[in-house]
Parts: structure tokens; sequence; C-alpha cells
């Protein structure tokens, strides 16, 4: 299979405005003819659903949530990076454009960042109209901080809440439409399949979670919006019902799965302290501008913070970076603590975290200040350890955090089953193999406000649609499908909780596929993965009918695709024989323990392709070319 | 350092709608202090799983206290005793061991129960449908830095802003009135310059939905403020209620 990611020619700043002249326009009379089926409302749901409903199409969105607005990305703290270059410390959007194309070590498409850059400055200009309460400087205008990766300040924030205030934005917007009878909501609904009618997508099945009904839905276009796989690993900083699912089943349903392998793991949350955790909590990297990262120097030290004189201390980020400092990049900060609690030096009752302290700033700024900038974090940081942040430092480790593989898709957000449009975390399109901060909101944005609405547009006009209905055979058979394997979960009746195998799965990605990863671990963990899932099948138990609200018939459908899911990860990383960004191969590093990339062999996505239930997928390679940012060893020294 | 406590539940069960509900006791050991009272819940489900029962049900989400899906009446308060604190992110820590904790759903008119602890909030996003949000079509916006914002502005309309729509006033408040949540959003875009051109519009039509969604009136208990896990404060319902007398008096529609 050749992958055509359609990328428009022409020069570099030129595709995107080429590329939306040469789409072809549906008549404005007509798009309301047009439905279209959005699955998720976080940024990019919400924001795609209404902007299609103001371009006039009819819109049936569906999110697993009480309501749109309490979508995943609701927890963004941290903020949301544009071009516009306020504080005059030399951004632009092609320097916005060259840090995430190096940012993702050489692993994303050059056409597609330079378009998210162009994009940034749009997002701001609208969020602002829509109200939302951007932080200001004295005289009124907007400000900006430096984050994570990115030696400018570019992120816009909202106090730590900016992903909330974003989201409330386009979810007002969602429901001005819906109000207007644009868009048409469907609340508390898990997409379990998406329809293929004449290898095109056409429809979904969905779980009414309140009564168990099965629905089918017909449309002339599906839009996947459903966020990230990071709980795979079960605990991540991801919300609860965060879930590989719909872009699972649509992967079944022959779209290819690109990049698997490609996590991050972020270096900043709360270490983990008890085998009834449920999830993990992110500090937000904002966190790392002000609080310095250190550990005793000798190992063991079991002192006290506060005992532990300057001199012991290292602060081994500053030591080992010099010019990034605590503001490296994710993937590099995560390994060195890792390195670091190897070494023995981590602190705390597991020796699993290093300090992030504060107390230079507090002396330095004075705590009003600190508080401004950080309060709520500290607050929250308060109130899941019951340290106070103010008095000693922080305690942190890494935890999954963000997943950049994603359902391959080309430039007009489209995947390989013509009509499945995916846009978001679902997709793994604009951060390569690692991600920088701030940027998950600006492109989520992009692709729902900015993008979504030309691409798919040139889709219904360029393709002859014949109209089809729920009760076409293949709405039937795929309901029955999801209907069947609901039966069966509720059938087996065994011995293990859906929650107690998933904690177990997660192990093992954690262990083998995680921070860092070989070969052995690798082949390992798919032999484990094999004996869960089959461990799943013969005994999870599920209590409760199919046919009323069922939280636990929820989860195990959700781990049953992970435990599928997991080992289409370690097969990836397997294939992937050389370290980039957050696949970080132990055979292949640079003497100062960095990742080594293999240009010769790898400067290319994996794209995965289902191939039926016993046979293992095919991988499919869409080679990359960088003629803008040349291909470097990256650096942060 | 964590330890381990030992509790009473007493917990709402209902199985759906048409149930009138009981409460249920369980008894719970080894709980330790460093749990959060969502993770305390999980403990009791699984096993209650393994032994056949059935699992409690509440809504949760994020469990960092922002996405707003947690919550249930603690012991007579919403989210707990705890101050500004979400039921996600109330720990075992502020419990002594041998409590007995009573667990019930939020209870509202506007809130009928569907199972457990969980409940129907779909009003709230009614109220927002009414008029909580600015006009704005994608595409159609200015320079950002065209609309200047004193800052102390925009902090007064991110306090407001910072409301995740819990339901928690709602529960708190005798008269079950939204007036919090409401006043918050109404609030939140009064304060901006982009939200002004709607003002009158979208508090009129705002407070309108109230009533016809079911939520009671506004005697000031102030319960509501007590309970926010954001501590959002009835000076919004106050900017609430200047607003839709200067609307009425300006507005055609009143
Ligand atoms: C704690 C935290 C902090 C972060 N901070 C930042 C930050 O500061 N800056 C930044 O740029 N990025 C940040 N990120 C990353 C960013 O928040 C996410 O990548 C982004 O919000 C994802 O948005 P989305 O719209 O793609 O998906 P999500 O917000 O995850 O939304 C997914 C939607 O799909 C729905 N859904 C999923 N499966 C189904 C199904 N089967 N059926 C029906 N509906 C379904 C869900 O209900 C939900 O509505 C952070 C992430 C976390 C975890
Ligand atoms: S679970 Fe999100 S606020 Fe409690």
């Amino acid at each position: 299979m050749r992958l055509d990611a359609k990328i428009p020619g022409g020069p570099l700043p030129q595709k995107w405005d080429r590329h939306r002249f040469e789409l072809k326009l549906v008549n404005p009379a007509n798009k309301r003819k047009f439905e279209i089926l959005v699955v998720g409302t976080g940024l990019a749901g919400a924001s795609a659903s209404a902007s299609l409903a103001e371009l006039g199409y009819q819109v049936k969105t569906f999110c697993i949530h009480d309501s749109p607005r309490r979508a995943h990305s609701i927890a963004a703290q941290g903020g949301i990076n544009a071009a516009k270059n306020y504080p005059n410390d030399g951004d632009s959007i092609w320097r916005l454009f060259y840090d995430t194309v190096k940012g993702g070590d050489f692993r994303a498409r050059e056409a597609n960042v330079y378009r998210l850059a162009q994009i940034s400055n749009a997002i701001i200009d609208h969020c602002v109209a829509q109200g939302v309460p951007f932080a200001r400087e004295y005289g009124g205008l907007l400000a900006n901080r430096s984050f994570g990766g990115a030696q400018l300040s570019r992120t816009f924030y909202a106090r730590g809440q900016t992903g909330q205030q974003l989201l409330l934005g386009a979810y007002g917007a969602l429901m001005r439409q819906a109000a207007a009878g644009r868009v048409r909501l469907f609340p508390r609904r898990e997409i379990l399949d998406i329809v293929v009618v004449r290898g095109k997508a056409r429809g979904v099945v969905a779980r009414n979670l309140l009564n168990g009904e099965i629905e089918c839905h017909e449309g002339h276009a599906v839009v996947l919006c459903t966020g990230g796989y990071g709980n795979a690993y079960y605990l991540s900083t991801n919300a609860k019902a965060s879930n590989v699912t719909a872009a699972f089943r649509a992967y079944k349903r022959g779209a290819l799965f690109a990049n698997p392998c490609f996590t991050q793991i972020h270096p900043t949350c709360i270490p983990v302290h008890g085998t009834y955790q449920s999830k993990l909590t992110l500090m937000s990297e904002s966190l790392r501008n002000d609080g310095r990262v250190w550990v005793p120097k000798t190992p063991g030290d079991k002192r006290p913070p506060h005992q532990i004189p300057e001199a012991e201390r290292d602060y081994f980020l500053e030591r080992k970076y010099p010019s990034f400092g605590n503001l490296v990049p994710r993937d590099v900060a995560s390994r060195n603590v890792k390195e670091q609690c190897d070494q023995g030096k981590g602190v705390g009752e597991t020796g699993l975290a290093v300090y992030l302290d504060f107390a230079d700033a507090i002396r330095r700024d004075g705590r009003a200040v600190i508080e401004r900038k950080y309060g709520n974090l500290f607050q929250m940081y308060e109130k899941i350890t019951g340290d106070d942040p103010y008095e000693t430092p922080m305690k942190i480790y890494p935890a999954v955090h963000y997943t950049m593989g994603g359902l391959w898709v080309d430039y007009n957000l489209m995947s390989t089953l013509e009509g499945l449009f995916v846009l978001g975390e679902a997709n793994f399109s604009d951060h390569g193999a690692n991600r920088l901060g701030a940027s998950a909101l600006m492109q989520g944005l992009a692709d729902g406000y900015f993008i979504i609405p030309y691409t798919l547009g040139g889709y219904l006009a360029g393709t002859p649609l014949e109209p089809v209905s729920a009760s076409d055979p293949a709405f039937a058979e795929t309901a029955r499908q999801a209907a069947e394997r609901l039966r069966r979960l509720l059938a087996v009746n065994g011995r293990r909780t859906p929650d107690d195998l998933h904690r177990e799965l997660g192990m093992v990605l954690w262990n083998f596929c995680g921070m860092s990863r070989n070969n052995e671990g690798l082949r390992k963990a798919r032999g484990r993965v094999q004996e869960l899932r089959e461990e799943f099948w013969r005994n999870v138990r599920v209590p409760g009918s199919e046919q009323d609200l069922n939280q636990s018939l929820e989860k195990a459908g959700r781990v049953a695709d992970f435990m599928e899911f997991a080992e289409l990860m370690i097969l990836d990383a397997l294939e992937r024989q050389e370290s980039c960004g957050g696949h970080f191969n132990e055979a292949y590093q640079t003497e100062d323990n960095e990742a080594r990339r293999d240009d010769e062999r790898f400067c290319h996505v994996a794209a995965w392709e289902f191939r039926g239930e016993d046979r293992d997928p095919v991988r499919h390679v869409e080679p990359l070319s960088f003629e803008h940012v040349p291909l470097t060893q990256r650096s942060y020294k | 350092m964590s330890q381990t406590i030992r509790l009473t539940l007493k917990i709402w069960r209902q199985k759906g709608p048409a149930d009138p509900g009981r409460f249920e006791t369980v008894a719970v050991d080894g709980v330790s202090t460093d749990m959060s009272f969502l993770e305390m819940l999980d403990v009791v489900n699984e096993k209650r799983i393994l032994e056949g029962g059935e699992p409690i049900a509440f809504d949760h989400d994020c469990r960092e206290g922002i996405c707003g899906s947690c919550g249930a009446v603690v012991n007579g308060r919403p989210h707990g005793h705890l101050r500004g604190t979400t039921l996600c992110q109330l720990h075992m820590r502020h419990f002594r061991d041998g409590d007995t904790i009573v667990i019930e759903p939020f209870r509202a008119r506007a809130f009928p129960v569907i199972k457990d602890l969980v409940v129907d909030r779909s009003a709230l996003d009614r109220l927002i449908q009414a008029g909580g949000y600015v006009s704005v079509n994608t595409g159609s916006a200015p320079e950002a830095n065209t609309l200047p914002v004193p800052p102390d502005r925009a902090e007064r309309a991110m306090d407001a802003a910072a409301c995740i729509g819990c339901g928690a006033c709602v529960a708190a408040c005798p008269n079950a009135s939204a007036m919090l949540f409401t006043s918050a959003k109404v609030s939140h875009l009064a304060l901006l310059p982009q939200g002004r051109p709607e003002a009158a519009r979208r508090v009129l039509a705002m407070v309108r939905a109230m009533d016809a969604c079911g939520f009671g009136n506004c005697s000031n208990h102030r319960e509501c403020e007590m309970t926010c896990p954001k501590e959002i404060s009835i000076v919004h319902i106050a900017r609430l209620n200047r607003e839709a007398l200067k609307a009425g008096f300006l507005s055609p529609e009143a």
C-alpha cells in the first residue's frame, strides 16, 4: 500500500493557501443536506462541531460524558502556543515550525507542522473573541510565558486552567449551535464501532450508556476526535474515561494506525503512592520555569530536603544542559529523572521521586508572585500529598501523559478509511516522536476550527456519496457484532475485575514499553500481553446487565481493546530499531545517553494495517523528507 | 505517613429513576489515609464485584477537581466538609478511624437521580444553551491585542469562569437554585468587553431558562458559596442582579 499524504505542491509557506484554493467548495445551500457525525467533545471535537455547524452542515455530536464540557481537554493546565511574537523575543511562524519539528525529533511532516504554526495565531484571536480570560499584562494586553522546550515566551495561559478555559469557549460555541438546532447532542453515548458501507465510513454504532440501547447513526462522514490512548498504561495523567476503543475499532475497519509506540512520559507528576492508586496527577510543566529539579548527590541520602546543604545537592538538569537547564524537552527530562532514581538518588518513601524546589524563586520574586502564577497547582499538590510546596520542595516523578501515535491521516486529516477524519490527539499528525509543551491544545483547535471546515468540504464536494440509511445491512451487522461483544464480556463471569487486569497490563507496558525499552524486554512484554489477553477473556468478571447503566461493563470493553492494542504498541516499538523522542531503545544511544536516531533506516512514519484476528498486522511506511529543517542530532546542552 | 482506618458507610442505593431508593450500610476496613474518597469507593466496588454484588454507580473522570463530573453529598455537604474541594480531591486523611460516613446523590428537582449517586445534570447545559457564550463564528475574530482588557478585570472574569459546572451549588441550596452557576457565566462574560454586546439578552434569557429548567429562586442563603469547590463568590450573583436590572430597563424584551 502506498501512503499518499496528499501534501500540496509549492513552497512551504504557500502550501495551505494554495490547497484551500484548490479544494472544491460545497454550495452553501447544499451544506444542510450533509450530515456529519462528530465523536468526542474535547477541544478537537467541540471546535469541529461548532465550526461545521456554523457553516451550515447538520452535525450530530457524541460524547461519553453527561455534558460535552467534561471532556479530558478540560484538564490541560499550562497553556497554548502561538507565534504572535508579542514579547518581541524573536518568535515567528518559522521558528515555531522549526522548534516543533526539531522537538518532535524529526518524525513529523514538515508541511503539517508548518500549517499548524501558521494557524496558531488565528486560534488566539478566536479564543479571545469568545471571551477566554487569558492572562494579561498591566496595560491590558495578552501575557506570555515560556514553556518546556522553548527558549522564548510564546505560551498563552489562563492561570493553570488553560484547557478548561479553551474548552469552555469551544463548548459555548457548540451549545450555541445546539440551541440553533444545527448540532444534535448525544451525551452519555459510547461509540463502539464505525460502520463502513461500500468502502466508506458512513456511520457509527453507539451504546446509550444510560439504558444500554445500541443505536445506529448514519452520516456522510465521520469525524473522530476521541483523544489519546495513554490509559493503556492504566496509570496516566489522562482522565479515567479516556480510551482507544473508537480509534481501535476504526483500525480494525481499515484505518491504519501510525506510530503507536510514540508515547510521552511527562517528567513532573505526583509520584505513585499505593496499589489502590487510580490515576496520576500532572504538575504543570510551567512549574519548571521557576522550580529547580534536584536530588541528593549521595545515593541513599534519606535526610529531609532542608537538611541537605546546597553543596550536597545535584541540580542535574542545570548541570547537564546548561543552556536549557530545567526547561529541556519532556522526553529528555523524564529519562534523566529515571536515571537519577535508578542510581539510587531518588527521594521519598519509594525512592521513585526527585525534588522540584521553589525556594529560590520564592526568595527572588516573593511568595505573592509565585502564588499568582502557580497557586492552584500548589493547592492541588497539597490536597493530594498533604505537603505544602511553599515550605517543602515538591516530589515529582514521570508519568504517562500523551500519545503522539494515532490513526494515520493525510494532509486533509482523512484516514485511510475514506470518509473517516481524525482530529486532535487521536491522530498521529504533528508532534513526531515527542510533543512540545502547549502544542496539543494548539493542534486540537487548529484541526477543529481551521482545518476540518475546509478539508471536509473538499471531500464532500468531490466524492459521490449515495444515500445510505441505518436500515442498510452494514449497520445491522456492525450493531450485532457490538452487542455480541458486550454479551461475551458479561458471560465470562470469572474471578478478576476489569481494573485488576488493566492494572497488570499497565505494569507490563510501563516496565517494558515505557521510558526506556530494549528488544528483550519488548519481546517478553509481547508474550505477557498475549497471556493476559487470554486470561482476560477467560477470567474477567463483569457484574450487572447490558441493558442498564453499567460502569463495569463500560470499563471492561475499553480494557478489552487496550489488551489488543498494547500488542500493537509493542510491535511498533520492536520494529523501530532506533531511538527517537519518546521512543528510547537502550541499544541506540549516544555516549551521553541521548536518543540516537537512525535516519537512514527510520526517517519515516510507520503505519499498521489490520489483517484479521489471527494474523500479524502489516507495517507500512510513509517516508519523511526534511527540506527546511536540516536533520540534526537534537542538543539541549 | 499513611495509616489505615476503618469506616462505616451509609450509601444511597437506587436502581433507577423509578426506584424509591434506600440506604445501605457497608463496613470498610484498611482504608489508607492517602487514598482519595473515590479511590476508597473503588476499593469497595472491587470487593463487591468479586463477592457477586452490584458496585455503586458514581460519575467521575478527571479525578483532579476540574471536569465537574464527580459529586455526592457526604455527611450532609456536597463534596464533603472540606472547603474548596471536589469529592475526587477529598482525601481520607480528613476522616478518623471509626467514622460513619453518609453518602447520598446531589438532590434537586432539576437533577433527577439516574442510579445510586449518578444524577442527571443536563439542565445546566440547557442554561448555557440559553446564552452562556459570545456569538462569534470561527474566522471572524479581530487580532487578539486590538481588545485590551485591564488585568484586574480579566482576573475577576477568570474567577467566575473557574466554575466547573458540578452542580454542588444547586445541591447545597435549600431552594435548589442554580443562581451561583448562572451568575458565574453571566459575570464572566459581562466583565469582558467581548461579552458586552449580548449582555442584556444573555442575562434575561439565562434567568428565564433557570425557571424553565425547574431550578428554585435565590433567597440569599449563601450555602452555594460555602460549598463551591472553586470558591466562586456570591458577588457574581449581585452582578447578575445588576445586569438583569439594567437589561430590564434597556431591553424591549423585558
Ligand atoms: C493533565 C493534562 C494537562 C495537559 N496540559 C496541556 C497543556 O497545558 N497544553 C497542551 O497543549 N496540552 C496539554 N495536555 C494535552 C491536551 O490536553 C490533550 O492532548 C488534548 O486536550 C486532547 O484533546 P482532544 O480533543 O483530542 O481529546 P479529548 O479532550 O481527550 O476528548 C476526547 C473526547 O472523546 C470522547 N470519546 C472518547 N472515546 C469515545 C467513544 N468511544 N465514544 C464517544 N465518545 C468518546 C470523550 O468523551 C471526549 O469528549 C494536557 C494533558 C493532560 C492529561
Ligand atoms: S472527577 Fe473531575 S472534578 Fe472530580
